[in-house]
């Protein structure tokens, strides 16, 4: 057992204890109370349809969403009930890559990279140190000619890429990823899974990935980055830390191995784990 | 009944916390000077153009109404009088507040509501940062710096005004239109001018940003929420003006 892992043993860097989301005008619970852990050097895929609160989930984990009831443990403390103010310093240990992106529109590449280095209360970096980190990370993302447009002037999958910039620009342990492929065509989602992996091979991070596409979770538990030739190989029998979990109308209906998941009966779980090859043929 | 009353009294109090905090970030780390600057530079330079316009012709409209007023007593030579003591004490830092709240509560409301409306506003939250430490506290310690100095300005202005219409309409001679409004001021005049744009100007950035970060709704959202912020702003700047003056009677007058 490595050292990573041993710490992993007490330590998880996302904990969900009994977790109820509810929205005021709701009948029902937008979350149910969901449980489950994210352990360090580990990559969780969480799979969903449309409207289960896969989102939701990532806005409680990061505590933009407050829950009606149960622990939210972030980095080790409870932000379920904690006053925003104080989140803020907990948050900057997180990477969090928004569905849309969510760029600041009026400011350039360079300055929305540089945003949480400029601005956070602490670890504000000086001048002169801003811009290697602002490079390194567009070039992380292979978008360093990109330094002085607008997001306007992106297209969707480079804004993608720039908002993955920014969210480990600081190098967070943990990351969160909302539908990184939502809305991409194949080679373009090719490209930003194949940057979540780089990011989780690279700087040994702890991610949460959230998405609808069971190829995505395919190529991140069966695949790993190969600096030498910058693409994927196949990860082979050591394999990767990955864990599947999948979200039915706010509840946790499956949580292990891509072995166990495909193993699975339930229906609705059969209906995510379709190969790529059996969708063409349906 | 009750629950009529719930969403107006839930936004009150949202308000006040909006307030409080942006009020605390003020002695807060991080402190973002160069949106500080930023917004003075928008809300303070930017609105000078409006303010001259506004501040001359509202000055030279009143010394024409109070010439022909005071006509009728043979009392044109104290225009500068009523000119002076009218736009210190009550017309600069009334329009020149309104205006300000047309340009700036608008401005702001639509900027924080557009950027609330493309999930902006929950990356900077989910960034590490504080939202009103970043973009509500700065605007309103550049709105609290400029408006005073927008409203002097504004006063001198109205003051030249007022000049053109006393020394060519009514034939009054420079120096007694001069000296008139010079006498005219006491301190508690300049006070009260001075008090009351500080004062307004955190109606004016606070309520813009209120509504801008409560917008709901898209692109209609935005434009519901810049409408109200000025309604609502413009409102309190009269109603908070009443009760600055009527301290301000009363201490004189006891």
């Amino acid at each position: 057992m490595s050292a990573e892992n041993s710490v992993s043993a007490d330590t998880s860097l996302l904990r969900f204890e009994n977790v109820t989301v509810r929205f005021d005008d709701d009948e029902t619970n937008a979350l149910d109370d969901l449980s489950f852990d994210v352990r360090p050097g580990e990559t969780r895929i969480l799979l969903g349809a449309a409207g289960s609160g896969k989102t939701v989930l990532l806005k409680t984990a990061i505590g933009l969403i407050r829950p009606l009831g149960g622990q939210v443990r972030l980095i080790g403390q409870d932000i379920a009930r904690m006053p925003e103010e104080k989140q803020f310093d907990i948050r900057r240990h997180v990477g969090m890559l928004f569905q849309e992106s969510a760029l600041f529109d009026s400011m350039t590449i360079a300055q929305n990279v540089a945003y949480p280095l400029l601005n956070q209360r602490v670890n504000r970096l000086p001048r002169a140190q801003m811009e290697p980190a602002v490079r390194e990370a567009l070039r992380f993302v292979e978008l360093e000619h990109t330094l002085e447009k607008l997001p306007s002037e992106l297209s969707g999958g480079m804004r993608r890429r720039v908002a993955i910039a920014r969210a480990v620009v600081t190098k967070p342990p943990l990351l969160l990823y909302d539908s990184p492929t939502a809305g991409l065509d194949p080679i373009t989602a090719h490209t930003i899974m194949a940057l979540i992996i780089k990011e989780r091979d690279v700087d040994n991070t702890t991610a949460l990935v959230v998405t609808h596409r069971y190829q995505d979770g395919n190529l991140v538990a069966n695949f790993r980055y190969n600096p030498d030739s910058g693409r994927l190989d196949p990860a082979g029998k050591q394999g990767t830390n990955t864990v599947f979990m999948v979200l039915r109308e706010g509840r946790l209906i499956f949580e292990g191995s891509q072995a166990e998941l495909e193993a699975a009966r339930d229906p609705y779980i059969a209906k995510f784990v379709k190969r790529p090859e059996e969708e063409a043929a349906a | 009944m009750l629950d009529l009353l719930k969403a107006p009294i839930q936004a009150v109090q949202d308000f006040y916390e909006l307030t409080g905090r942006a009020m605390r970030n003020v002695f807060r780390k991080p402190h973002y000077l160069d949106d500080i600057k930023l917004q003075m530079d928008t809300i303070g330079v930017g609105s000078i153009p409006i303010v001259l316009l506004t501040g001359f012709f509202s000055g030279a409209v009143m010394a024409l109404q109070m010439g022909r007023s005071l006509q009728d007593y043979g009392q044109t030579g104290r225009t500068g009088t009523f000119v002076s003591i009218i736009l210190v004490r009550e017309l600069g830092p009334v329009l020149t507040a309104v205006m300000v709240a047309g340009r700036n509560s608008s401005g702001m409301a639509s900027e924080l509501g557009s950027m609330k409306v493309t999930e902006q506003i929950d990356a900077m939250r989910a960034l590490g940062t504080d939202p009103l430490q970043k973009l509500v506290t700065p605007r309103m310690i550049a709105t609290a710096l400029m408006l005073p100095c927008l409203t002097v300005i504004d006063d001198f202005v109205g003051m030249l005004g007022g000049w053109l219409i006393a020394v060519y309409v009514y034939a009054l001679p420079s120096l007694q239109y001069w000296s008139t409004t010079w006498r005219a001021l006491v301190w508690n005049d300049v006070a009260q001018g001075l008090l009351k744009p500080f004062v307004f100007s955190f109606a004016i950035s606070l309520i813009g940003c209120f509504y801008g970060l409560r917008t709901k709704g898209g692109t209609q959202g935005v434009g519901r929420a810049t409408t109200q912020a000025v309604v609502v702003a413009d409102v309190v700047i009269f109603v908070v003006d009443l009760f600055i003056t009527k301290i301000f009677v009363s201490a004189t007058s006891s």
